[in-house]
C-alpha cells in the first residue's frame, strides 16, 4: 500500500486534471466518481460474501434527505450535502443492517432488492415528494461561492465527487488490511468458524452494510447536484443493477480498480450511445461479458495477480529486512 | 475436584437415531480426556453439543458450574471452550498469520479495530506459529499448505483464546503413522502451557494410550466405559464394540 499522504496527492492531482479535461468529460467523470463511490460501498459489503442488489435504497435515501433539507433550510454548500447523503444513508444502514445481516447468499440479495423496491413503490405513491416525477432542487454553491458559469460549476462538482470518492477510496483501502477487513473476508468464507473464534459474523456484516449505506448516501448526493433533480428512479432495481455491474467489473481486490471500472463502463456507454444508439445496450452487454470471461476476478486482476497482498506480522517484516540486510 | 465441565442426562436425537442418549459426564481441570468410539457412535456430536452448535433435547451441559446447553458457539467460545475440526475450518484465502490475528481478534475483549493489526498481536501471532514449529509459514496462504499443517494452525487457531477446555477432533487424522506420535507430541507440547484440560476425539488407539490419562469409549450414543486407558482398553466390550480387538 501507498503511504496515505501519497494517495491524498493522487487524488489532489486527480482533482485538478478536470481543468483540463474537455468540457463535455467533467460531467461524465463526475458520474463515473459518484458511481464508484456507491460500487466501493458494494465491494466493502461483497468481501463479507454478500452482495447487495438494492444500493439504490440508500442511493435514493440520500438523495431525498438532501433534496428535502436543501430546499426546507437552504442549504446549497456541495460539502454540506454530500454529508447529509451520507448520513441519512447510513442511519438507514444502521437500522436495516442488524435485520438483514442473519441472512446470507441469495437471500440476502433479494431483500435488499425487495426493500429497495418497496422505498420505490412508496416514493411514486407520495404525492408530497413530486410522485413519480420528483422535483427540482437548485445549483449548489461551495463554501460560499456562487458558480454561475456552467464549466465552473462542473469543475466544482467533479473536484469534490472526485476528492470524497478519493478519501474514500483510502479509508478503504485501510479498512481492507485492518482487524475487521481480515475478519470479513474470514466472514465470505466460513461464518461459523468466525463465530467459534468468538466474533460475531452478523456484526461483520452489519458495520460493512452500513458503511456501503454511508457510501451510497453520499453518491446519490452527488447524482442529485449532477441532476438537480431526483425522482424515484434512484431506487428502481435498474439503477442498483447498474452499480453492482461496476463492482463485478471491478472484482473485490483492489480500490483502484472500481474507479477504472467506473470510468470504463461510462465511457463505454456514452460512446457506445453516441456511434450505436440504436444497439448501445448490445454493446454494453458484449463489454461485460469479455470482462466476465476474460477476467473472471474483475479489472483489479490485472495487476493483483493471483495472489492478494498479505498482511505480514511486523516481527516477519523484520526478520526478512535483516535478511536482507545481511546479504 | 469441581469438574470444569459437567454433563447431566444429556440427550440428541436426528429422527430415530439417539446420537446422545442420556450421558452423564464428569471431566476434571487438568485432565487429557480421549473420546473413543466406531463412526456415529456420538463422539463429534456430544462435542459439538458441548460447544453450542447442536441444541440438546434435554439435559444440561455446565463449564465451570455456568450453564451452557442453549448458549451459541460465540458465546461458548468466550466463556471458555474452544475446539479444533477434524477437517480444519480455516480461511484458505488468507495466509497462516491472517488467520491467527483474526483468531487474536476474537479472543479480545474490544470491537474489531479499523487499524492493521497491531504489533503487540503479532508477536502473540508469532510466538503460536513458532510453538507449533510453523515459524517459516507465517505468510503462506492457507491454499498452499499440506494437510497436517492446516491441521495444527486450526489448533493454534483454537488456543488462542486459552481455553479452560480445549476439544480437538481427531488431531492426527490425515497425518502419516510415521508422523503422528511426533505431531501429536507437538501439540500436547504446544498446548501445554495455555490449555489445561484436553478432550480429544481419536480412532488411533497408539495415540489413545500413549497421550490420555482417561477414555471414554461410547457406542450408540451412550458412555461403554469410562476410566484409565489401560482398562478401558481392555473392558471386553470396548474390545467388541468400539476397538476391535486393536490395543
Amino acid at each position: 500500500m501507498k503511504h496515505p499522504l501519497v494517495m491524498i496527492l493522487l487524488v489532489a492531482l486527480a482533482a485538478l486534471f478536470g481543468r483540463v479535461l474537455p468540457a463535455w468529460t467533467l460531467s461524465l467523470a463526475t458520474v463515473a466518481a459518484s458511481n464508484a463511490l456507491i460500487a466501493l460501498g458494494i465491494v466493502i459489503l461483497a468481501r463479507t460474501g454478500n452482495v447487495s442488489f438494492g444500493q439504490g435504497l440508500f442511493y435514493a435515501a440520500g438523495g431525498y434527505g438532501v433534496a428535502l433539507i436543501a430546499n426546507a433550510w437552504g442549504i446549497t454548500d456541495a460539502v454540506a450535502q454530500m454529508l447529509i447523503g451520507a448520513v441519512c444513508g447510513g442511519l438507514l444502514g444502521l437500522v436495516i443492517g442488524p435485520l438483514i445481516a442473519r441472512y446470507s447468499g441469495i437471500f440476502f440479495g433479494m431483500l435488499t432488492l425487495a426493500l429497495s423496491m418497496v422505498f420505490y413503490g412508496a416514493l411514486v405513491k407520495t404525492t408530497a415528494l413530486g410522485g413519480s416525477d420528483g422535483f427540482n432542487v437548485g445549483r449548489p454553491s461551495l463554501f460560499g461561492m456562487v458558480f454561475t458559469d456552467p464549466r465552473e460549476a462542473d469543475f466544482m462538482l467533479y473536484a469534490v465527487a472526485v476528492v470524497t470518492t478519493g478519501l474514500a477510496g483510502i479509508a478503504a483501502t485501510i479498512l481492507f488490511r485492518s482487524e475487521l477487513g481480515l475478519a470479513s473476508l474470514a466472514v465470505r468464507e466460513n461464518d461459523l468458524r468466525v463465530e467459534y473464534l468468538g466474533i460475531s459474523s452478523n456484526r461483520v456484516v452489519t458495520i460493512n452494510f452500513a458503511i456501503a449505506a454511508v457510501f451510497a448516501g453520499a453518491s446519490g448526493a452527488f447524482a442529485l447536484m449532477a441532476q438537480r433533480h431526483i425522482d424515484p428512479q434512484f431506487a428502481y432495481w435498474t439503477t442498483s443493477g447498474e452499480f453492482v455491474f461496476v463492482a463485478v467489473l471491478a472484482g473485490y481486490q483492489s480500490v483502484a480498480a472500481i474507479f477504472v471500472a467506473s470510468l470504463a463502463l461510462e465511457l463505454v456507454r456514452s460512446f457506445s450511445n453516441l456511434y450505436l444508439p440504436n444497439t448501445w445496450q448490445l454493446v454494453l452487454g458484449v463489454f461485460l461479458l469479455g470482462v466476465i470471461l476474460f477476467l473472471p476476478r474483475g479489472i483489479g486482476s490485472l495487476w493483483i495477480g493471483k495472489g492478494r497482498k498479505r498482511v505480514e506480522p511486523a516481527a516477519v517484516r523484520g526478520a526478512a529486512a535483516q535478511k536482507e540486510a545481511a546479504q | 475436584m469441581t469438574p470444569v465441565l459437567s454433563v447431566r442426562g444429556l440427550e440428541k436425537r436426528f429422527g430415530a437415531v439417539v446420537a446422545a442418549d442420556a450421558l452423564n459426564l464428569d471431566i476434571a481441570t487438568g485432565q487429557k480426556v480421549s473420546l473413543i468410539g466406531a463412526n456415529g457412535a456420538g463422539k463429534t456430536t456430544f462435542v459439538n453439543l458441548v460447544t453450542g452448535y447442536l441444541k440438546p433435547d434435554s439435559g444440561s451441559i455446565a463449564l465451570d458450574g455456568i450453564d451452557i446447553g442453549r448458549r451459541s458457539p460465540r458465546n461458548v467460545a468466550r466463556l471458555g471452550i474452544s475446539r479444533s475440526f477434524q477437517i480444519p475450518q480455516l480461511f484458505i484465502e488468507l495466509t497462516a498469520a491472517e488467520n491467527l490475528i483474526v483468531a487474536v481478534a476474537g479472543a479480545r475483549a474490544q470491537a474489531l479495530s479499523f487499524h492493521a493489526p497491531a504489533e503487540a498481536h503479532d508477536g502473540k501471532v508469532l510466538e503460536l506459529l513458532e510453538r507449533f514449529g510453523l515459524g517459516g509459514v507465517a505468510d503462506r496462504p492457507i491454499s498452499e499448505l499440506a494437510g497436517g499443517v492446516r491441521k495444527l494452525i486450526d489448533i493454534a487457531m483454537a488456543l488462542v483464546r486459552r481455553p479452560k477446555l480445549l476439544l480437538l477432533d481427531e488431531p492426527t487424522s490425515g497425518v502419516s503413522a510415521e508422523e503422528k506420535f511426533a505431531t501429536m507430541d507437538r501439540v500436547i507440547h504446544a498446548v501445554a502451557p495455555d490449555a489445561a484440560t484436553i478432550v480429544f476425539v481419536e480412532h488411533d488407539m497408539e495415540i489413545v494410550s500413549r497421550y490420555a490419562d482417561r477414555v471414554v469409549a461410547f457406542y450408540q450414543g451412550r458412555i461403554l466405559a469410562d476410566g484409565d486407558p489401560h482398562n478401558v482398553l481392555k473392558d471386553a466390550e470396548v474390545r467388541r464394540f468400539v476397538t476391535g480387538g486393536a490395543q
